[in-house]
């Protein structure tokens, strides 16, 4: 209670004694039962065993965030978070499941073996963190009438009259990042050219060849790809013999 | 409304998405972990700037803009991050992080000897991973 009553201002002390947690405002109640469907969201998020069905239930925890922005009334955030996780990152991950081949039933290797050891790290830390939490928060009143405190105009203003500078290094992040993932993923030609149904047979009969593995990585595999394919005949050969 | 929903909240979704990253075998599914963390980290940010826009005299609005600049950033992670494990699933053929131990030191003794072979017993055990989670 110490820390609490350093914590908190003068004023919202005074309004503390009016607000009590045994008589919820109508904002608490909905953020309250919005946020059980929340964390039930990501509770079977991080459980299930159906991989497609993780991320259509991530798109259930990320729309119940949006709707929690809201009730905070950050409306701009909130649209924000709705089309950029909803609409786009949620879709790449499922694209990311689609052409990574994830089966579409139910998967019994989803949960690697130390889940238990995971489950005490995650209930310690959730215990410590919400003791911390309560211990600390547990007067402070956030008025939320009034204007709102984060509508489109007020975020606009803030962000292009303070944070103009990280505002476009972050545009210059993006960027970066945009190339980087197409380079990432792009098929390099050299490697089209060198399919990998050559290296098996070529591995087995010249040892001169390292690794295996060299052949699909990128130009080196595919300068080391093109050896194999010159004593081909020779091996060719060797399996008529 | 009292600050300790939100927060309370915010540290129970951080501890979902630590308990599927640590979890998780799928890379996939640990980098939807992560977004579940950041988006704890979100929330936390957004009410402790209406909290604070109303109780001090604070005209910055960071937390908002931290948000903002945290979720182009969960963006531009979740690109890259994906870009990776699409090149790793080419190359290796399995998107699983048991899988990849190239790096992992007293796991497997013949790794000096013959990298060959490993790469091609990872490869083979990917292949049949895959098929026991498909069949």
């Amino acid at each position: 209670m110490t820390l609490a009553a350093t914590a908190t201002a003068t004023a919202t002390l005074a309004a503390t004694h009016t607000h009590g947690f045994l008589s919820p405002t109508g904002v608490e109640i909905a953020f309250l039962l919005v946020g059980l469907v929340t964390f039930g969201a990501a509770l079977v998020t991080v459980t299930t065993k159906q991989l497609v069905h993780a991320a259509l239930w991530l798109v259930v925890a990320l729309g119940g965030i949006a709707v929690e922005y809201l009730l905070l009334t950050a409306e701009f955030i909130a649209w924000v978070q709705v089309l950029i996780y909803v609409g786009s990152v949620v879709v790449l991950l499922l694209f990311g499941l689609m052409l990574t081949k994830a089966p579409i039933g139910r998967s019994p290797d989803a949960d690697s073996g130390n889940r238990w050891a995971a489950l005490t790290v995650a209930v310690a830390a959730a215990a410590a963190l919400v003791w911390v939490v309560v211990d600390a928060f547990r007067a402070t009143w956030t008025d939320l009438d009034g204007p709102a405190s984060g509508s489109t105009a007020v975020t606009g203003a803030s962000l292009f009259q303070n944070w103009v500078l990280p505002f476009e290094a972050l545009s210059v992040l993006l960027l970066a990042a945009l190339v980087g993932a197409i380079v990432l993923s792009r098929k390099s030609k050299a490697e089209s050219s060198s399919p990998p149904v050559n290296s098996r047979p070529a591995t087995g009969s010249s040892p001169s060849v390292p690794d295996s593995r060299n052949h699909t990585i990128g130009r080196k595999g595919a300068v080391e790809g093109n050896g194999p394919s010159s004593p081909d005949n020779p091996a060719e050969k060797e399996g008529a013999r | 409304m009292h600050l300790v929903y939100p927060a309370v909240l915010a540290a129970l979704l951080f501890c979902t998405g630590l308990y599927g990253v640590l979890a998780r075998r799928n890379a996939i599914l640990v980098l939807m972990s992560v977004e579940l963390m950041l988006n704890a980290v979100n929330l936390n940010l957004v009410a402790f700037d209406v909290w604070l826009s109303r109780a001090a005299v604070e005209t910055l609005h960071s937390g908002q803009a931290l948000t903002l600049f945290t979720i182009a950033i969960a963006a531009a992670e979740i690109g890259i991050g994906l870009a990776i494990v699409l090149a790793v699933h080419r190359n290796r053929g399995t998107a699983d992080i048991d899988k990849l131990r190239d790096t992992a030191e007293g796991h497997d003794p013949d790794t000096s000897d013959d990298d060959a072979r490993t790469a091609q017993q990872a490869a083979e055990s990917g292949r049949t991973g895959k098929a026991e989670a498909t069949a």
